[in-house]
């Protein structure tokens, strides 16, 4: 241990912890902006700067380790004059639209200078101007309210490993972009948006497409229905100030009831579907000698990721779409036809923790009910935007439930949103229909948890099913590299892009760290315990969908509507003349 | 994306350029090597180039094109068979920088960055080159230093290189 003394107190880490987790220890917590846990932990912004004793200069607290007998001090005037200076000179290259940027309120360049009091910044000069990249459907870059952090270029070459941002350029032309300041949407960005979820400031942002919902809302001749995805309902809380973990499916049925949706529907729905349709894809491939390992394909980020990265293993992702995917369709022609709505009249919106599910619904391939089958998609930032200027105490409204029949579901679509949750539904469901025996235990806690990569085997009648899980597009890499070198001997292996899974997904409330994924992750195995079915072969909603009107998994209307295929991509600019 | 390297005249070129790649094959720690080595043979790093790199070795384009704008040994426009290394260290700037760079790009037409559509000059700013007590200075093709540089004298010097 090494001991030292931090703003006259003393404290004792272990060696190699820095200054500013050493003083954090003690419930001393010196400012950061640059400093993201585990992911960027450059000491590139100097606001963590403090008075080591002996010391030449101010150090940054970040990336400097503790020593013996250091003597500490994080707020002398000196200190905060320092820091209001390396503020001010931040302050100095920024637009100052506080007022009409999206991170109005929930910025931390803007909470900085709140709290350091600045009133005025005296350095006038130049100022870079660059153009907004909206090229995304997904994600908006604005390099003018950039402080080159790097935790977005961090997040996506560490976590990730897509790399589709560097830091260009020296001095005052540094710049974050793709090379050679190439609009997102040409680039290799799998649209996950976790730059978005790093991002200090308002520099990248989710595409805002709350506008549209309104004027769908507003318009009489439209029907509109929303889905709500598994992660939401522990994540829309956040938005209007509750605790991370909390559960509120109640009150988001009720909230988007208030808003005007003319159904909520629930994408548990289809993610009950998606077991069906993916557990029976899963044992034909076993049976009949398919491409295995089999992966789930759920996740729009991980799908485009593949497409641009390992298109070679394209044969062993799932035919499936996505849960989201698969409701769209539905809703046009089963829902419709039952209703005797004229699906052009249906307008279907999603709420989702994803920003790539704003791509993957403009997808030209998805519009198999002879529609775009899923409207507009919201993140759950959008939703808690939209429940504001409702003025509406989502939290606190009597829990309502979703409309049948496509709000029914069981735990095991619930459990979608974490990393784990797709392969433990597939599982509880498949060794019940496999087996015709019941399950004992239906939890399968070996697929729990945010270890990036988890393996397990399970006995199926005669067979061990042998399966991974993993989730982050770094650890994905580290699965595929071994299906590619022959050495993965699994039979079905789950994706999902983003750190932790859904819960943890581009478009969920910010702050998202691992302390409060892990929070949200409990907050989803709760909610399955508190179902009554926890199976998606016990989904009557989906039995009945399959009695009325798909006939069969695997049959000739789901591969119509409920199957896919994948577009093999670069991950280079083409070359062209 | 505007990329070429299709063959349009450039076969030959990308065939050497592939040679020179060959070497650091899936090394991404070759990148500072290749890149030189395809900047003394093509004479900039345009995309194409940038991107035929990118792939030999196994990164992404995003990690080139970082390298490539951090070095200012690197270019990404075509240069000129002469470079003029106008030096903006503390003692020249104060001594007239703006100046020369104002008068060379009366004569030339092209300022700091940019090469002569004759490809005969690149104009580029340098950090101090340690000619302080003969600021304003210049460097020519990395050798010749002119130093206490007036405005007039600068087509006499520019005569000197064809």
């Amino acid at each position: 241990m090494i001991n030292l003394t931090i703003d006259n107190r003393k404290v004792a880490v272990e060696e190699g912890t820095t200054i500013l987790e050493a003083a954090k220890s003690v419930g001393i917590n010196i400012p950061t902006l640059c400093y993201l846990k585990d992911i960027n932990v450059i000491g590139a912004c100097r606001i963590c700067l403090v008075d080591v004793k002996g010391a030449r200069t101010f150090i940054p607290s970040c990336v400097a380790p503790v020593a013996e007998g250091m003597v500490v001090n994080t707020h002398t005037p000196e200190l905060i004059k320092a820091r209001k200076l390396v503020l001010e000179l931040i302050l100095s290259d920024h637009p100052m639209e506080c007022l009409t940027c999206r991170r109005n309120g929930n910025c931390e360049l803007q909470k900085l200078a709140e709290e350091y009091g600045l009133s005025e910044i005296r350095f006038e000069g130049a100022r870079t101007d660059y153009p907004i990249d909206d090229s995304s459907p997904a994600i908006i870059r604005d390099p003018r309210k950039c402080v080159l952090c790097r935790r977005c270029i961090s997040v996506c070459t560490n976590i990730q490993s897509v790399q589709a941002l560097t830091a260009e350029n020296r001095g005052f032309a540094s710049l974050v972009a793709p090379a050679f300041n190439e609009r997102l949407a040409n680039m290799e960005c799998v649209q996950c948006g976790q730059c978005s979820l790093v991002c200090p400031t308002g520099a990248i942002v989710e595409r805002d497409d709350t506008e549209k919902v309104w004027a769908a809302l507003a318009d009489p001749t439209k029907h509109v229905v929303v889905q709500t995805a598994p992660a939401t309902r522990v994540q829309i809380g956040e938005t209007i100030g509750a605790a991370p973990g909390t559960i509120a499916t109640g009150q988001l049925v009720a909230g988007l009831r208030s808003l005007g949706f003319d159904k909520v529907f629930d994408t548990d729905f289809t993610a009950d579907l998606t077991i069906m349709e993916e557990g029976n894809e899963l044992l034909q491939r076993v049976t009949n000698g398919g491409v295995l390992p089999m992966i789930t394909s759920c996740s729009p980020g991980w799908i485009k990721f593949i497409e641009h990265f390992y298109p070679d293993l394209l044969p062993h992702l799932s035919t499936c779409k996505s849960p989201q995917q698969m409701f769209g369709p539905l809703v046009k022609t089963y829902y419709a036809q039952k209703e005797g709505i004229d699906p052009k009249d249906i307008v279907c919106v999603s709420i989702m923790p994803c920003t790539a599910k704003k791509y993957e619904c403009q997808r030209p391939e998805m519009n198999s009910s002879g529609y775009q089958d899923v409207d507009v998609v919201l993140t759950t930032r959008e939703l808690g935007r939209m429940f504001k200027q409702a003025g509406l105490d989502m939290i606190n409204l009597p829990e309502e439930e979703y409309d049948a029949p496509l709000g029914i579901s069981t735990g095991a679509g619930e459990i979608f949103g974490a990393s784990g949750g797709v392969m433990e539904a597939a599982l509880r469901t498949v060794y019940e229909v496999v087996t015709n025996k019941e399950l004992e235990d239906i939890n399968f806690t070996a697929c729990r948890g945010i270890d990036g990569v988890k393996e397990a085997t399970v006995q199926v009648g005669d067979l061990p099913v042998s399966v991974a899980i993993t989730n982050g597009l770094g650890n994905a890499r580290k699965v595929l590299d071994k299906i590619r070198a022959g050495e993965a001997n699994y039979h079905f292996i789950e994706v999902m892009c983003c750190p932790g899974g859904c819960i943890g997904g581009g478009g969920s409330p910010i702050p998202t760290n691992t302390e409060i994924r892990l929070k949200r992750i409990d907050a989803t195995y709760t909610e399955d315990e508190r179902m009554v079915l926890r199976k998606s072969h016990e989904n009557p909603a989906v039995q009945e969908l399959y009695a009325e009107f798909l006939e069969k998994p695997l049959g000739h209307k789901s591969h119509e509507l409920l199957h896919t295929h994948y577009t093999p991509r670069s991950n280079y600019p083409e070359e062209e003349c | 994306m505007v990329a070429c390297s299709c063959g349009c005249g450039e076969d030959e070129l990308t065939k050497q350029l592939e040679k020179v790649i060959d070497e650091y094959r899936g090394q991404p720690s070759g990148l500072i090597q290749v890149l030189t080595k395809a900047q003394n043979l093509i004479g900039y790093l345009p995309l194409w180039v940038q991107t035929r790199i990118a792939k030999g070795l196994g990164i992404s384009l995003q990690e080139v094109y970082g390298v490539v704008t951090f070095y200012a040994f690197f270019s990404l426009i075509p240069r000129g068979r002469h470079k003029l290394s106008v030096c903006a260290g503390t003692a020249c700037y104060v001594k007239g920088t703006k100046k020369v760079l104002k008068a060379l790009r009366d004569v030339l037409g092209v300022k700091e960055g940019q090469t002569t559509p004759d490809s005969r000059f690149t104009v580029e700013v340098v950090r101090c080159i340690g000619a302080c007590g003969l600021a304003p200075a210049m460097i020519v093709d990395g050798k010749d230093v002119h130093g206490r540089l007036e405005p007039e004298q600068i087509p006499e010097i520019l005569e000197q290189y064809a």
